[in-house]
């Protein structure tokens, strides 16, 4: 299924990437699971998105890594937010 | 109840009079202005740069003017949130609310702005002479957004 991902603050700017389309295998069913088919793409890619470095959000809404994902969600992936 | 996000900078002034001019029945106006300073903790900082998620931060603040409503009598609230690169003492970020009573006025504009700084995606990076740094959630911003919790 296809996904889009969003990246924003830290890790967008670490990874030299605001945003991609990735088609995933219909087992990567949890955000927590894309998080980990991502790591798995390298060294810096497994810093950048440890679970305790980074916040989601699925179609704009903030999302536990528990939350499940489907096909053509938007998911976005940050560093901790610091506005005002 | 409007929200922008801009790169331009805003006339508080101009926005207290629109905001005046929405009732007859303003008895108190509320503004809480955010400013760029030169100094992070003890180190120097010579500018910041502003990301959000476009279209997420306008909902996230939405929700936020929602709550606060539902909370507090409001006549009117505006919120208006800088992005891009700004400079030390210039606005980031501007929160107007308008009631009847000042009670009002004066609490839910703290309460947007203490929501503001935990639950709609904004970034700062804070760019000192020895390099950039993202800030994060400070535990103080968190503390002050759950105290909202327990007087609920």
């Amino acid at each position: 299924m296809k996904i889009k991902i969003l990246y924003f603050g830290r890790p967008g700017e670490n990874l030299k990437l605001s945003g991609e389309t990735v088609e995933v295998a219909e087992s990567v069913k949890s955000l927590g699971e894309l998080l980990g088919w991502l790591r798995s793409r390298g060294e810096n890619w497994a810093l950048e998105l440890s679970e305790n470095r980074v916040r989601c959000a699925i179609n704009q809404e903030f999302a536990e890594m528990s939350a499940t994902i489907k096909a053509n969600d938007e998911v976005a992936i940050f560093s901790p937010i610091s506005g005002g | 109840m409007s929200v922008t996000i801009q790169h331009e900078d805003f006339d508080v002034g101009a926005e207290m009079q629109a905001l005046r001019a929405l009732s007859n029945n303003v008895g108190a106006l509320v503004a809480f202005v955010g400013l760029v300073r030169d100094m992070s903790y003890n180190d120097k900082v010579d500018n910041i740069n502003v990301q959000h998620y476009p279209g997420m931060s306008e909902r996230a603040l939405s929700k936020i003017i929602a709550e606060a409503k539902q909370r507090w009598e409001l006549l009117g609230v505006r919120v208006i949130h800088r992005v891009g690169t700004l400079g030390p003492n210039e606005q980031i970020v501007l929160v107007l609310t308008s009631s009847t009573h000042r009670a009002h006025a004066f609490s839910s504009c703290e309460f947007i702005i203490d929501y503001l700084k935990t639950d709609a995606p904004f970034w700062k990076k804070e760019i000192k002479p020895e390099g950039g740094e993202w800030v994060v959630t400070k535990d103080t911003d968190v503390q002050r957004m759950q105290r909202w919790h327990q007087q609920k």
